[in-house]
């Protein structure tokens, strides 16, 4: 019972981070639907950005929560002003090209911010200062320490501001006209230039959050560990159903949970002949099985079948 | 550049200057370096393995993220028949091999072909259904699959020596010539880089003599219905089940048979040469240098795989300037990250695409500036590329 609830707390904030970063990929691909690569990769930086700055105020004997807002502040600034430029060099000339174009260029441009990110930060691990020490406190024999808990509140605060910007403020409905519609939606008196640039920052600036979490909980940034989450993040959002944003939530937070679950118990029933290395599999075999048995994901009302 | 242009004459000439300089490259080459060579040799397998999966994404419109994967296969295969490998972790196979584990080329080869095959027709049977990125996204993860069992399969029974890999694989050996070793015939040195060569060459034509013919013929006509309009395809009585799962299938065929060369050309393979890196970088040569067009594909490869090899060596003063930073293999990762960026921004449709496109393209009047989606899109017959969702237009095929 203790694993359980161990294992469903590390699930809980692995998927708070899936779903902030699932959001930046189901809101793009809602728009303009592009897979954006690079967005991981902005989970990266976001995470070095407050790596450098947090060492660099280590010395200045501020408070830890302090040390992270800042850090937290800087990574967002710099995300949302990097996400912003790429969208504006490498994606914006590519909107009438050919379907393929704009996905290499978002390839490439993962590959050019994890080169850029090596040559910077040097490719070695950096471990993440400990910012919020204290005891873990204990549920039920689990253990859950500040951080976690920080991450779990954080999320369900941003989320809940994201609900609120796409549902109840004009740039939220300019966003949805321009999913649904964009020639309507410009027609209208949307500008599908300035609505696309917005989607990027915030889903920039949601990830620069992911990252800080990632690394405050894991304890460890390197030019390389934007991947895997940021695959994973996009796995959620097909799983929740793609350009969904409230699937998106669902969808990483579930697929957090699977996870941790999966590689918790993994051990045990297969008489440990499969171990818990084997987690990196479980969110590519939800997401075959979920694309197989239910296409439009878990709360899409979109069509898997676009031609 | 126009080869359909020529007379009959002007092709043959041009055909036999090309054999001929094909033929003598490698001596030529060899003088400054057989690392030239291996450079060559390696380009010569990225060919063979864009040409494959021109098959998929190009002729079939089926976006393949996974490739990698089958030619994980086919390396794995013939490192696990043609090394100690699998003698050393089961008594029962040494016991039935006393001289070792040695399967000559004339099985691997054919049988890296159908086990590779028989992998992408088990892969596109679940995802037939699928379309563009969707289906993207789910070749990727059986890529991704791929590459967690390569990495882990080395416990409790040790079959793919997890990440450490598998090392002195055999050479492949045609008639008992063994390909590793340096020979001498004509007056010329032929070293292992060199009979590589030869064999890799051999492939790719074979291959592309294959893609040609393929192109051209009822099967894929069908394809490009597909890659075209699915459903009206479907329509017209064409089988696209069948022939979604043949392209699967074909193309891992050439990934399989790639692979199986590959390990025995390295003699050495481990899970991290397949990583998803690799895909991104096949699917990168095939779009960049014009999908679905033969001779593209080939530029793109050599370009793709080619260009930063030959950077390298000219990286040692850039690494010393800049501390150490920029060593070879970040600069190689930075050029071809700038290379899919820049070319694909300056042209979208690949450096050598399909002529008839590029013909049709120009003939159709600019209908307003790019960038602007309130100006309707004009129905697009030369979509090479998977055909784009309209999402404007409201047509959603439930």
């Amino acid at each position: 019972m203790d694993t359980f609830i161990q294992q469903i707390i590390n699930g809980l904030v692995l998927g708070s981070v899936y779903a902030l970063v699932a959001l930046g990929y189901t809101m793009v691909y809602g728009i303009i639907n592009l897979i954006n690569f690079a967005h991981g990769e902005v989970l990266m930086v976001g995470a070095l950005t407050s790596w450098t700055v947090v060492t660099a105020l280590a010395g200045f004997g501020l408070p830890g929560w302090s040390l992270l807002l800042i850090g937290l502040v800087a990574a967002v600034i710099v995300c949302s002003a990097l996400n912003f430029a790429i969208e504006k060099i490498a994606y914006r000339p590519l909107r009438n090209a050919p379907r393929l174009a704009p996905l290499i260029t978002a390839m490439g441009m993962s590959l050019l911010l994890q080169t850029l990110a090596m040559i910077i930060w040097k490719p070695n691990y950096k471990s993440f200062p400990i910012l919020l020490p204290g005891e873990p406190h204990n549920i039920g024999g689990a253990v859950i320490n500040n951080v976690q808990i920080l991450i779990l509140v954080t999320t369900v605060i941003t989320l809940s501001g994201l609900m609120y910007l796409v549902n109840r403020t004009k740039l939220g409905r300019a966003m949805r006209a321009t999913a649904e519609n964009p020639r309507v939606a410009a027609l209208m008196g949307v500008r599908p230039d300035t609505v696309i640039s917005a989607t990027f920052v915030i889903g920039a600036a949601l990830a620069a959050l992911a990252g800080v979490m990632y690394a405050a909980n894991y304890g460890s940034v390197q030019h390389t560990m934007g991947f895997l989450p940021g695959l994973k993040a996009f796995t959620a959002a097909v799983f929740g159903g793609i350009g969904n944003l409230a699937g998106a939530m669902v969808g990483g937070v579930l697929l957090g949970l699977i996870e941790s679950l999966g590689a918790g118990y993994i051990g045990a029933l297969t008489g440990g002949v499969l171990g818990s290395h084997y987690q990196d599999i479980f969110a590519f075999v939800v997401l075959i099985l979920v694309l197989t048995l239910r296409p439009q994901g878990l709360l899409g009302e979109r069509v898997a079948d676009r031609a | 550049m126009r080869f359909s242009d020529g007379t009959r004459q002007q092709k043959l000439a041009v055909l036999v200057g090309a054999a001929v300089l094909l033929l003598i490259l490698p001596f030529v080459v060899q003088m400054a370096g057989n690392a030239w060579v291996r450079i060559i040799d390696i380009a010569l397998l990225y060919v063979l393995l864009a040409l494959g999966l021109n098959i998929v994404v190009g002729y079939a419109g089926l976006l393949d993220l996974g490739y990698v994967a089958f030619y994980a296969v086919g390396a794995y295969l013939l490192g696990l028949l043609a090394s100690s490998q699998l003698t050393d972790s089961f008594a029962n196979i040494a016991s039935a091999f006393p001289g070792g584990l040695h399967t000559p080329w004339w099985v691997v080869i054919p049988l890296g072909a159908l086990v590779a095959g028989g992998a992408g027709v088990l892969l596109g049977a679940p995802t037939l259904k699928l379309r563009g990125d969707y289906l993207a996204i789910v070749t990727l993860g059986f890529g991704e699959i791929v590459r967690v069992f390569m990495n882990n399969l080395d416990a409790p029974v040790n079959i793919t020596n997890g990440p450490k890999g598998i090392a002195s694989i055999d050479d492949i050996s045609i008639f008992g010539v063994n390909l590793g070793k340096t020979g001498h015939w004509f007056g010329l040195d032929w070293p292992k880089v060199t009979n590589y060569y030869f064999l890799f060459l051999l492939l790719v034509v074979f291959a592309v003599v294959i893609c040609y013919r393929l192109e051209r013929s009822r099967i894929g006509r069908a394809w490009m219905a597909i890659r075209e309009d699915e459903i009206a395809a479907k329509a017209m009585g064409i089988n696209t089940r069948n022939l979604k799962l043949l392209a699967f299938g074909m193309g891992a065929t050439f990934g399989g048979v790639s692979g199986v060369m590959f390990a025995s050309f390295q003699g050495f393979i481990s899970p991290e040469s397949f990583s998803l890196q690799e895909s991104v970088m096949i699917v990168a040569m095939v779009v960049l240098g014009g999908i679905g067009h033969l001779p593209g594909v080939i530029v793109g490869a050599l370009l793709l795989s080619a260009l930063p090899e030959v950077l390298r060596y000219v990286a040692g003063p850039l690494q010393q300037m800049t501390d150490g930073r920029l060593d070879a293999s970040i600069l190689r990762q930075l050029l071809v990250a700038l290379a899919m960026i820049g070319i694909m921004l300056a042209r979208p449709r690949g450096l050598w695409p399909s002529p008839e496109h590029g013909k049709m393209a120009s003939t159709l009047p600019p209908l307003g500036s790019p960038g602007d989606p309130a100006v309707p899109q004009p129905v697009n017959p030369n979509a090479s590329e998977v055909t784009n969702a309209d999402h404007s237009s409201g047509t959603r095929h439930a």
